[in-house]
């Protein structure tokens, strides 16, 4: 993966593949610290499942024998120096959190964090995604329930022009949280 | 700034349309776009912006681009399956944004598959 929003995308595809209805995604910067963190109301893992998880010869999928997403993530946080958690309980969901040292020379770029959003909810416009974004005292947020009140439920949030909104919006919002940075 | 507001007029614009298509009916067109790891590290998600823009400019109502896990030839991705009512599915591998259009062009609006662009022209 070439930068962290493709992590992002990647790592909530397993959450969509658990049946969650909500995802909570946050990406919050402290100063060096920036911490992305996934809670799904999915199926869950066993205690033995969720510790091979890490493990790259552990998947459920039947078309390729490893499992690539979670040590790829895991990898990439521990290169910065940073570390991996993930929690899971059978029937009730899960928690992963990555922690990456933001200034470290490994650190993946950010990305185009609008696409990735943009990909999770044209693939599953039926998920709760409640999104948040923090960079030290600046954030966003942007919740799926929230739009969709606004469209009054006549309008799917995957409408190529409701799309393009969100789009539009996560770049703005983006540009506004980092701009200090630059 | 993007406004809650805006949404609503979406939805203004939006609802009339919103009957003419069904989404799983059974004269759809369907785009498949792979969207494991290994197809986002080789570049499915400018393949499927690339995908949903071109339906959507083109106001291709009986077309929907969904996406799918793991297709299970990781060296070809990006990949995208296309399926034409009454014919059979079509793979294309190593898909880019450039691919995307060019198939939607051709393969969904004129008819004509890119011979060049399948899996069996790059096995
Ligand atoms: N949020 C989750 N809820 C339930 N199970 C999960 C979750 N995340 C991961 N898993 C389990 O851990 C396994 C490994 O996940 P990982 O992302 O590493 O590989 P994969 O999704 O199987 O394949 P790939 O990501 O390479 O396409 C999954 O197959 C799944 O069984
Ligand atoms: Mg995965």
């Amino acid at each position: 993966m070439t930068d962290l929003s493709l992590y992002v995308l990647d790592i909530v595809q397993n959450s969509i593949a658990a049946g969650a209805a909500r995802i909570d995604i946050s990406l919050l910067r402290e100063g060096r610290r920036l911490v992305f963190r996934v809670d799904d109301d999915g199926r869950g893992m066993s205690a033995e499942m969720c510790a091979k998880a890490l493990d790259p010869f552990t998947t459920t999928r039947s078309t390729r024998r490893v499992g690539l997403g979670l040590p790829f993530l895991k990898l990439a946080a521990e290169q910065t120096g940073g570390t991996l958690e993930l929690k899971s309980e059978l029937g009730k969901g899960t928690s992963l959190s990555a922690e990456f040292d933001a200034e470290h020379i490994d650190m993946p770029p950010f990305g185009d964090f609008a696409g990735t959003v943009f990909a999770l909810i044209q693939g599953s416009p039926d998920i709760r995604f409640v999104i948040k974004r923090q960079n030290d005292n600046r954030e966003y947020t942007l919740d799926t329930d929230e739009l969709l009140e606004q469209l009054g439920g006549e309008v799917p949030l995957n409408e190529p022009e409701v799309l393009a909104w969100i789009s539009d919006f996560v770049n703005e919002q983006e540009l506004r949280v980092v701009s200090y940075e630059l | 700034m993007k406004s809650l507001e805006e949404l609503k007029a979406i939805r203004e614009r939006t609802r009339g349309q919103m009957n003419l298509r069904k989404e799983d009916g059974p004269d759809n067109t369907r785009i498949v776009v792979g969207m494991a790891t290994c197809g986002i590290a080789a570049g499915a998600k400018p393949v499927l912006s690339a995908a949903v823009d071109q339906v959507g400019r083109r106001k291709l109502d009986h077309v929907v681009v969904t996406q799918t896990g793991c297709i299970g030839m990781c060296m070809y991705e990006p990949i995208v399956e296309i399926y034409v009512p009454g014919q059979e599915k079509v793979t294309y591998v190593k898909m880019t944004p450039e691919r995307m259009e060019k198939i939607v062009a051709e393969h969904i609006v004129n008819g004509q598959i890119v011979g060049e662009y399948t899996i069996g022209a790059n096995e």
